[in-house]
């Protein structure tokens, strides 16, 4: 299994949540290596527009495998500035590479505190693990 | 899960070993995929895939009137089909909506096997014994039999490889004997992927043995296992009925497409005279292929509107990996129900065009 980079932090939904480098307040979104996997090759990825509000624990689009539909929840509140336009031609990204080309989306939140209570990559691990059996 | 009996198929230590995600499925723990759909599904449309499908059960009918006592219980006329050959057809309750659909295998008049799904087997059973007529008995044999689907383009080339060139030659929708290191085999040129090729049936001792056979002789023919997901966007490319989605005991097989199947002039079966009346009062709506555009797939229990109003539902849908094309099985109202009816299906809040469309969705050429 793919290692979690250590450089976000991680929802109990199969998210990740990054501090973008450069603006202030905003994170990309995105799901993790262990959930693209559980998904099986994905074909379809339904995102928000920019401009849209969401809302923590609310879903937020969609990924889509052959067999099943799943929703995607927000692991923050605010306004999604950026949306992954590649994922409309080339929604395996998310397969490929869950941390990194497939992202989802970007949100600029009102304020940081809205990343308490979120898990570290080791935490992640081990929740993975647990939830694996 | 840990309240429901799952049981392995004789091949379940070969899925293990080929790293298969298994899945409880009709009550049976079922690889549902190996490498993936897309690559499962791209082996069988483009070299050949082998399925388990050993939990298809198999029902033997045996008797001087064998015959006419399954024939009166099923909604096709094996009068149509001489010996060593293949029927698909529906199974009927007394109000005409289906119990099952089935292969049924005609050795001779006295001795015919028929082919049910794995989640009906009792069901089926039980209504057979019901239902039918005296002259034959009815053996379940299902835990006795394993099931091996080899299907593709160079499925032929393989079966010839395994049990001789008189394999690779047999015709669509014919069964015959073969021997396997001595051991009697079934093999039929049935499936349910639109391909060519066949299903084996085996005991259960040698389906494992049989297996790695296959993927030996195939390996420069490009063989490799394939999953129920697979099987299911391959099954709906084709545009074939699912059983638990597409049909079931609230569906005829007239609404279903299945008329092709159902012989009303052939006499008496089980359902005929509902299946009589509806015909006369006019079918109320049609199971249907469906295309989605503008990014949406459909699913199964997405509603179909026209205009504003719900005229149907959704009961099988992908993305089809040979076409890229969202396309879907739904009951519609009849009036809704021809080639090019302009459609709405609602994806989960998101309204999507969506149109009547020619199955199947995907042929070769």
């Amino acid at each position: 299994m793919a290692e979690n980079p250590d450089d976000r932090t991680y929802t109990e939904d199969h998210e990740w949540v990054q501090l973008d480098a450069t603006e202030e307040n905003v994170y990309t979104i995105g799901i993790t290596h262990f959930a693209q996997d559980a998904l099986g090759d994905i074909v379809m990825v339904e995102l928000p527009e920019v401009g849209d509000n969401v809302s923590t624990g609310e879903p937020f689009g969609a990924v889509e495998s052959p067999k099943s539909v799943s929703d995607v929840f927000s692991p923050v509140t605010g306004e999604v500035v950026a949306v992954n336009e590649e994922l409309e031609d080339s929604p395996e990204y998310v397969n490929d590479s869950p941390f990194a080309e497939g992202w989802l989306i970007r949100v600029r939140v009102e304020s940081a505190s809205e990343l308490d209570g979120l898990m570290s990559a080791s935490a992640y691990a081990t929740f993975c693990e647990s939830a694996d059996h | 899960m840990g309240e429901v009996d799952v049981r392995n198929t004789a091949l379940h230590d070969v899925h293990v070993e080929h790293g298969a995600r298994i899945v409880p499925f009709a009550g049976y723990a079922m690889p549902l995929q190996y490498d993936g759909i897309m690559k499962e599904h791209a082996r069988v449309r483009e070299h050949v895939g082998l399925f388990d499908v050993s939990h298809m059960g198999e029902v033997w009918f045996r008797g001087p009137d064998a015959l006419n006592v399954l024939n009166g219980l099923i909604t096709n006329d094996l009068n149509r089909v001489g010996d060593g050959r293949a029927q698909y057809t529906a199974m009927c309750a007394p109000d005409g909506t289906i119990v099952d659909d089935l292969i049924v295998y005609r050795f001779s008049p006295e001795e015919l096997l028929v082919c049910v799904n794995a989640s009906n087997r009792h069901t089926d059973v039980a209504h057979m014994r019901e239902y039918a007529q005296p002259g034959a008995t009815i053996t379940d044999e299902s835990d006795d039999w394993s099931q091996i689907a080899v299907q593709g383009p160079k499925a032929a080339e393989l079966l010839g490889r395994v049990f001789g060139a008189e394999a690779a030659q047999m015709k669509p929708f014919r069964i015959a004997s073969f021997s396997y290191e001595g051991v009697r085999v079934l093999l039929s040129t049935t499936g349910y992927t639109g391909e060519g090729g066949g299903e084996i049936y085996m005991p259960n001792a040698i389906a494992a043995e049989l297996w790695r056979a296959l993927l030996a002789a195939g390996e420069d023919l490009g063989v490799g296992p394939a999953g129920l997901g697979a099987r299911d966007t391959l099954r709906l490319e084709m545009a074939y009925c699912l059983y638990g989605n597409d049909i079931d005991r609230t569906t005829t097989p007239l609404e279903a497409g299945l008329s092709w199947v159902t012989r009303l002039q052939k006499g008496h079966f089980v359902g005929r005279d509902a299946l009589v009346s509806q015909k006369e009062a006019g079918v109320p709506r049609k199971l249907v292929g469906i295309e989605v555009f503008e990014k949406g797939i459909p699913r199964q229990g997405y509603e179909v509107l026209a205009a504003d109003a719900v005229v149907g539902h959704v009961t099988s849908g992908t993305k089809s990996p040979s076409t890229g094309r969202c396309v879907g099985l739904a009951y519609v109202a009849a009036e809704h129900s021809a080639e090019g009816s302009e459609l709405i299906v609602d994806c989960r809040g998101r309204l999507r065009p969506a149109r009547v469309v020619a199955t199947p969705f995907y042929s070769r050429t």
